[in-house]
């Protein structure tokens, strides 16, 4: 029990995917202008990474043990295919979902912290439950990330910022000075 | 169609239409293994290979994909190139290789490559399609290697592994950690808009504000 | 090529299935041939590694064995039928006159940063420490990679008395028991510590009831 909560700390804060393994990169400085949208892509991304999770773990023990060098091409193609599954099943499932997260669904696809979750999944031996929780502590990361990055952008908008750091320069500086904070984490799980 | 000259195919990708200063595709490696110069190159000679070997195959094939299916196929000869190089470089250079460890399989989501495939190599010749890869592979290889010196210098106080300003240097430890990464990129983009920025004012002098253009003038 | 706005061809849907069957073939081929020219040279590489790390923390061994944990006991093979793969194992060394040195144990727990992966000799006779080595770690460089990277810290393990017992740094402590931490990286020294000590509690055990049956 105690090495789960470390999984799934350790993911969310101490090694966040987006601020220390600069995975999900692209909603993060895409999508991260409002808060609410922050949150809706978080939300889909949590959705998805579990799926990612299950997935990789289930190729991993019962069709790749015997030809690992094929990981990579079967992770992409089954991951890919299977968002777009999940997609069509809540349209027809749940239009109301799909309305709220659905736009985000295809975009995810390509991002890479879903492929990087399972490479990491994979390369660290997790079984079943720890892939669970690393995926949910990633997803929680994910979100707290672009939830953070969000609400300072909303301020900046309003901040006097001189013409040349408007927009990726300053986002870079903002993300850095998180990815600073974020640094502060460290230790916290190494329980002496 | 219009046309674009050899030069333009080649050159663009280098330095006017940069993958990772200007496009700002292909973030996640630029930031992730910069941390030596040693990593940033063989990050950028391995994307290189992916990316030239991608755009060869795809433009070679392009009458034999269809349409409904090119972005699947793209991501499976993507993969199989990263594979290739993911296995090369654990033979060759198996230290390197362990310090770059996933980011070398997250090649495939590259999306600078897939880009290319999509916008440029799926339409024209194989050769037009193989300068703009080499074009492209090397704008991305100039640009790891500007955040792996910067990091390697400010950090350790080094280039490839050699220290440059002695042992009294204090280094600026967090440039190789994972913050410096963002500040360095961060940096780096301020720079180029700041330069752009001076340049400006000759061409169209009413849209900066009077300082600038009098300092310019000055 | 020529026409941007002519009627794409409905294409069917069996020609989607083999073009994409086909590239997954021709795919999984070049990558085997790949993965069956590069595999000896990693294969080799990484056993390599493996035999300068045991070799390293065992102080240089006449040879050594594997030794596989197997339902809660050490075996030097594996029965019939059981895949060794998954199997966790220590290594035994020799010396000249073909009496165990020590036993080179790999143990890995979280860090500073992240999980830390080392591996370190144990002399059970002496109840003492050979030596260590640490494998892999992500610890902040400059400060936490000194537990890697400091002769004098990693020095400390050689012939330490277990379990081991961390004391603040710089007091150039005699007892073999205690290890001075490294000032600055207080956690990551006390991760190593403990990452041997929990391993030494779980392998000492064994490593008994093994002697006891011989």
């Amino acid at each position: 029990m105690q090495e789960l909560f470390w999984i799934l700390l350790s993911a969310m804060v101490v090694n966040n995917f987006t601020l220390s393994l600069f995975l999900g990169l692209c909603p993060f400085m895409g999508v991260s202008s409002r808060v609410e949208t922050a949150l809706r892509m978080g939300a889909a991304n949590i959705f998805v990474l579990t799926i990612t999770s299950i997935c990789a773990w289930f190729l991993n023990t019962f069709v790749l043990a015997e030809a690992p060098y094929l990981r990579l091409i079967s992770f992409i193609v089954v991951i890919a295919s299977l968002v777009q599954i999940v997609e069509m099943v809540i349209k027809k499932l749940s239009p109301t979902l799909f309305r709220q997260l659905g736009i985000f669904l295809p975009l995810i696809t390509t991002n890479c912290a879903i492929l990087g979750l399972a490479i990491f999944q994979t390369n660290r031996g997790y079984g079943l439950l720890e892939g669970l929780f690393f995926a949910i502590g990633a997803g929680l990361g994910l979100t707290l990330a672009l939830v953070l990055m969000a609400s300072i952008r909303e301020n900046s908008e309003l901040a006097s910022v001189p013409e040349v750091a408007k927009g990726t320069g300053l986002t870079l500086i903002i993300a850095g000075s998180l990815s600073l904070a974020f640094m502060g984490f460290a230790g916290l799980l190494s329980a002496a | 169609m219009r046309e674009t000259t050899r030069q333009e195919d080649l050159l663009r990708g280098i330095w006017r239409e940069n993958p990772v200063l200007i496009q700002l595709l292909g973030l996640c490696p630029a930031l992730a293994v910069t941390n030596s110069v040693e990593n940033a190159l063989a990050m950028g000679l391995a994307t290189f290979f992916v990316l030239c070997g991608s755009s060869l195959l795809v433009s070679t094939l392009k009458k034999l994909i269809p349409h409904e299916v090119r972005i699947s196929t793209y991501i499976l000869i993507i993969a199989t190139f990263v594979t290739v190089a993911d296995m090369t470089l654990e033979a060759v250079v198996p230290e390197i290789h362990k310090a770059l460890g996933a980011f070398i399989a997250l090649i495939v989501v590259n999306c600078m490559i897939l880009g290319r495939q999509e916008a440029f190599a799926s339409k024209r010749p194989v050769g037009r399609a193989l300068l703009d890869a080499v074009g492209t592979g090397v704008g991305f290889i100039i640009a790891l290697l500007l955040m792996g010196s910067l990091r390697e210098l400010l950090g350790n106080g080094s280039l490839l592994g050699i220290s440059l300003f002695g042992p009294s240097y204090e280094p600026w430890v967090v440039m190789i950690l994972p913050p410096g990464g963002f500040f360095a990129l961060g940096a780096l983009i301020l720079a180029l808009g700041w330069i752009q920025q001076r340049r400006a004012p000759r061409s169209q002098p009413q849209e900066w504000p009077e300082g600038v253009a009098d300092r310019e003038a000055a | 090529m020529n026409g941007a706005l002519s009627v794409r061809p409905e294409v069917p849907a069996w020609r989607l299935i083999t073009t994409m069957a086909l590239a997954g073939v021709l795919a999984g081929a070049l990558i085997v041939i790949v993965h069956q020219s590069t595999q000896p040279t990693i294969l080799r590489y990484k056993a390599e590694m493996l035999r300068r790390a045991v070799n390293q923390v065992l102080k240089q061994p006449e040879r050594y064995e594997t030794l596989y944990i197997y339902r809660g006991a050490l075996i030097a093979s594996v029965p019939e039928g059981v895949q060794s793969k998954g199997l966790d194992r220590l290594y035994v060394g020799y010396g000249a006159d073909d009496q165990a040195v020590g036993f080179a144990i790999a143990a890995a727990e979280p860090g500073f940063q992240d999980i830390v992966r080392l591996i370190f000799g144990y002399d059970a006779m002496a109840g003492r420490l050979l030596g260590m080595k640490v494998l892999e770690s992500k610890e902040t460089p400059g400060l936490g990679d000194k537990i890697e990277k400091d002769a004098v810290f990693v020095s400390q393990f050689d012939g330490a008395a277990t379990p081991l017992v961390g004391v603040k740094g710089g007091r150039g402590s005699d007892d073999p028991g205690e290890i001075d931490m490294i000032t600055g990286a207080t956690i990551s020294s006390r991760a190593v510590i403990r990452i041997i000590n929990n391993a030494l509690e779980r392998s000492v055990p064994l490593i008994a009831a093994r002697e006891a049956s011989r």
